[in-house]
């Protein structure tokens, strides 16, 4: 099969469908390779390099849509394109069949196959071929260059000898994969980056990044991404009210905000509201990365870069991508050809659209004269449903006053409960017993409440030796054998004979093995 | 001679002592407190044969030095696995020398009475002590006899079947006589009778069958304790030589033996609580002996148990970034540790980070692990306790089980029938790939099967701790 890839025609869009690189790979697979003049020369691949790949390079887009039985781009086909689209042909770019249903239509009707790129599933098999998400990494990691390049201080803290300079503050909407990269980006330049996301369950893969997750007080059954596919969903208007709460209160805080959310086929939600602006500071930047549905913050202007009264800049920009177009092209051709590997399983150049395997099948929109949108939903689910558990609720610093002084009065209960009954029964020895024995029964006390206090200070790993040392210091029941051992009584003698010689036995050895095990610990 | 620098002496050993349990704190402070302990116990022997022990002197230090040179072999012939067998068998010691050194607190006892006033003058030694006593304090040493001998002898044949039971001499399963705990009340009672009777006559005889019945509620009683248990009995009767020892010292009124005995024997409750703890387990519950039977209906297992060659094993190994071992008695019984060391070494030197986590009651003695991977020269700083470790797992991505069963059993969390429900475990099942070492498909000394060996992430690496390791090591690049 020929895969073609045209020149974009979109303006301003520099990226490219086909990289050589790619190209060596599709040939790999049995197919042919065709180029539009010029092509991938905003990209930064020049007609040489896609033939000395092998790639043929043909003069106008008419031609290349004649000669090439699978059509590989990036934009959404426009009116002129979807002309030269033809019955039997199959064309692989990004498609939005929600807005652009009539074309949907019209590509059927034709007769012609096409594999709208973000409808790939999003399950693992197919992450190799998710160019959302490769976009999106791209996108993240622009939008806080973007953001630097518009930001008059460093990002990160510096003490210099010129004056100290505090770190920026950054704080990113929506962890998803556009947010972690601009997360990712944010700590490596240095910046404090906090991070916010409707979905409690990306917390831990925002701390991973060395990020801090900003927690709302609220309470609410959280909703779980695993039902709609790893994306954030609708939040409720009480969820809403807790969130716009915290983002009132770190407004003035941040100096960088990133804003990434956005819901599947829906408008984006306003996150950002003119207040908030109002109250950052002069200088600060707002990163929209949601522009193109309408923006979070609905200031924004698409595609444009907006200063508001109180000095704050709004950019809009949808073209991230676009503007590191080298890059954004190698891995959207990678993904290309990742499909195109997916469709060609025997890589004897014969394309099989098997309808049947979930990733083709649901990326397809229109095949065999039939629109084939919306998919049935995927037979494996995308994430394993996430396991509900009771977050650890954070207390407010007078719950935890509270269960410390609660923890106090405890434990001095407890002790004086204890002391007042230790010092009636020796109370009550006292009152039976002779003063020769209450002697003794003090010193006895004593010792045994000093075991208690040093004991507990012995380290767990030290167990052994201690019982060993105990054992031999036990055997200081020698004294008693060694003042009877005078006796005058032949039995008394023999027997104290007897336990000093096992007291011997029990004090050397208890000892030595003791020494000999602590020599045995040390450090690495 | 003067018994004022015997006293002081005293005083002096006695702070020693304290010194050294105290320095036993850390690693290396603990170094310097043995000498303490040494320097303290010589102290007092030398002040004692220069002061009230002063008869037969030659005969004692010949005795001391006879006894001195059996426990230097014993201590430097002892392998460290058998730690918990030479406590049990010192333990046992010291007990028969309480029931001796009471026998004879009781002979002179009643030679004294015997005497009349002018030889009572003449009485040397502790004879002189006992002549100054009036009736009510007699009346109290005998009471104090008693105790120290009742004590001693429980100490002396529950430590000798201790030691029997750990050096496999003796059927480590808990077994009891028909009878069960009411033979072990019959026998307490016949003390109790026998007291009364010994405090109104100061006859032999009662003297005698309390200490027949002492010897066998001794015996019974860790009879009925299986093996598992061992650490709490070890540290039990740890604690009843020390308590013997106070007993005895209060019937020869020597403070010395009183301070060292009750230190010996809060130093053993304390160890005994901390274990018991460890297992969730009552203390009297571990004494009773055995596991209760289970509450109700037992979660079924499903699934099965997945095998793994070592090349398996060395693969995942080779991965890892971060490993923990847990070791168990397994390991002690197949001396494994040198062969784990060997491994820990090979892995660190490639930058993995490798633990161990050790939990309170693994192997048969308090302390037990880090003493046989202190001696296989695994440093300590990288044997962590289950409360440091127990949180790391999940980011953990091989966690390797040797010989441990009942400590990494996720059924004491999952179901509240199990016989170990709510014991602390190390959840060691929350790793990514977890490694169990054992030798057959068995199930733990508690007898209940563990749902971890047929978890999903769990691999059988079945065979001897020691050969398995050993067929790995290589493997290891």
């Amino acid at each position: 099969m020929k895969i073609g890839t045209p020149k974009e025609i979109f303006e301003g869009e520099n990226r490219v469908a086909m990289t050589p690189d790619s190209a060596l790979q599709l040939q790999k697979l049995g197919h042919e390779c065709v180029i539009e003049t010029g092509a991938g020369a905003a990209a930064g691949f020049d007609d040489a390099a896609y033939k000395a790949a092998g790639v043929e390079v043909v003069k106008t887009a008419a031609a290349l849509w004649k000669a090439a039985d699978v059509v590989a781009k990036v934009r959404v086909p426009d009116a002129a394109e979807m002309k030269r689209l033809r019955d039997g042909q199959t064309l692989i770019s990004f498609f939005s069949p929600v807005a652009d249903e009539a074309k949907m239509q019209q590509a059927a009707d034709k007769g012609a196959t096409v594999v709208a790129m973000e409808m790939i599933p999003r399950i693992s098999r197919a992450q190799k071929m998710d160019a959302l998400s490769s976009m999106a990494n791209i996108a993240g990691y622009r939008a806080v260059i973007e953001a630097g390049n518009n930001f008059g201080r460093f990002f990160t803290g510096q003490i210099t000898a010129a004056g100290k300079v505090p770190p920026a503050k950054v704080l990113v909407v929506g962890a998803g994969v556009a947010g972690l990269a601009a997360i990712g980006t944010s700590t490596s330049l240095g910046a404090i980056t906090l991070a916010f996301d409707v979905r409690p369950e990306v917390a831990e893969q925002v701390e991973s990044m060395g990020a801090e997750f900003v927690y709302l007080d609220f309470e609410e059954e959280q909703q779980d991404g695993a039902a709609t596919g790893g994306y954030a969903a609708v939040s409720s208007p009480e969820f809403r009210e807790a969130q716009l709460a915290k983002f009132r209160e770190l407004a003035p805080e941040v100096d960088i905000v990133i804003t990434t959310a956005l819901i599947p086929n829906r408008e984006a939600p306003e996150l950002w509201t003119e207040d908030m602006v109002a109250a950052m500071k002069p200088g600060s930047v707002i990163i929209d990365l949601a522009a193109e549905k309408g923006g979070n913050c609905k200031q924004t202007v698409m595609d444009e870069k907006i200063v508001t009264d109180n000095g704050v800049t709004i950019i809009g920009y949808t073209d991230f991508p676009s503007r590191m177009a080298t890059q954004a092209s190698t891995l959207y051709a990678t993904n290309i050809r990742h499909l195109l590997t997916d469709l060609t399983p025997e890589k004897d150049g014969v394309i099989n659209h098997n309808m049947e395997d979930d990733v083709i099948r649901g990326a397809t929109i229109a095949h065999g004269k039939a629109v084939t949108f919306p998919p049935p939903p995927p037979k494996v689910a995308a994430i394993a449903a996430q396991k509900k558990k009771p977050a650890a609720k954070e207390l407010t610093p007078e719950e935890k006053r509270a269960a410390e002084v609660a923890a106090f009065k405890q434990q001095t209960k407890n002790q004086v409960t204890l002391l007042a009954i230790g010092g009636a029964l020796l109370l009550a020895v006292g009152l039976v017993a002779p003063a020769s024995f209450m002697q003794h029964f003090i010193v006895f006390v004593l010792a045994v409440f000093v075991g208690f206090q040093v004991i507990w200070g012995v380290a767990h790993s030290l167990h052994t030796p201690l019982m060993a040392v105990t054992n031999a210091i036990s055997s200081i029941i020698i004294l008693g054998a060694l003042m009877q051992i005078g006796s005058s009584s032949f039995l008394v003698i023999i027997l104290a004979a007897l336990s000093v010689f096992m007291c011997g036995i029990n004090i050397f050895g208890g000892f030595l093995v003791t020494r000999r095990m602590l020599a045995m610990f040390q450090k690495s | 001679m003067d018994f004022g620098f015997t006293t002081a002496a005293y005083v002096v050993a006695a702070i020693l002592f304290i010194l050294s349990l105290g320095g036993l704190s850390g690693q290396e402070s603990a170094k310097r407190a043995v000498w303490y302990g040494i320097a303290g116990m010589a102290l007092a022997v030398a002040a004692t044969l220069i002061g009230p022990g002063a008869g037969l002197w030659l005969l004692s230090l010949i005795l001391i030095a006879a006894g001195g040179a059996i426990g230097y072999q014993l201590a430097t012939k002892v392998q460290m696995t058998q730690m918990p067998e030479l406590v049990a068998a010192m333990h046992s010691l010291v007990g028969l020398a309480a029931v001796f050194v009471g026998f004879n607190a009781h002979i002179e006892m009643g030679n004294v009475m015997a005497m009349d006033d002018a030889a009572k003058k003449a009485a040397e030694g502790f004879a002189a002590l006992l002549a100054k006593k009036d009736s009510v304090e007699i009346a109290i040493l005998r009471v104090e006899v008693f105790l120290g001998i009742f004590i001693g002898a429980v100490t002396f044949t529950g430590s000798v079947i201790a030691y029997g039971k750990l050096a496999g001499r003796v059927d480590s399963a808990a077994t009891k006589l028909p009878g069960g705990h009411m033979l072990n009340a019959a026998a307490a009672a016949i003390s109790v009778l026998c007291l009364i009777w010994y405090f109104n006559t100061g006859g032999f005889m009662p003297m005698f069958f309390m200490t027949l019945a002492a010897l066998f509620i001794g015996y019974h009683l860790i009879m009925g304790i299986g093996g598992a248990d061992m650490p709490v009995v070890v540290s039990m009767l740890n604690s009843y030589s020390g308590w013997a020892a106070a007993a005895i010292g209060f019937s020869l009124g020597n403070d010395l033996l009183i301070v060292v005995g009750a230190l010996v024997g809060s130093s053993g409750a304390i160890l005994s609580y901390i274990m018991c703890k460890a297992m969730n387990r009552s203390f009297i519950s571990v004494i009773l002996g055995g596991f209760g039977g289970p509450a109700g209906e037992q979660m079924a297992v499903e699934g099965e148990q997945i095998a793994i060659e070592a090349e398996g094993v060395a693969a995942a190994l080779n991965d890892a970034d971060s490993v923990i071992i847990i070791p168990g008695y397994g390991m002690a019984v197949a001396q494994a540790q040198g062969a784990v060391s060997e491994l820990v070494k090979k892995l660190r030197a490639k930058g993995k980070n490798v633990r161990f986590a050790i939990h309170p009651v693994a192997g048969r003695l308090p302390g037990h692990m880090n003493v046989l991977l202190a001696e296989a020269k695994v440093p300590y700083d990288i044997v962590m306790e289950m409360d440091e470790i127990n949180d790391d797992f999940p980011d953990t991505d091989v966690a390797i089980v040797i010989g441990s069963n009942d400590i990494v059993n996720p059924a004491a969390q999952d179901d509240p029938n199990s016989p170990i429900a709510g014991m602390p475990v190390l959840e060691c099942w929350k790793a990514k790939t977890v490694f169990v070492s054992k030798r057959g498909q068995g199930t733990g000394y508690s007898g209940i099967e563990n749902p971890l060996f047929f978890k999903d992430n769990t691999r059988m690496f079945y065979g001897d701790a020691k050969a398995s390791l050993d067929k790995l090591l290589p493997m290891i690049d």
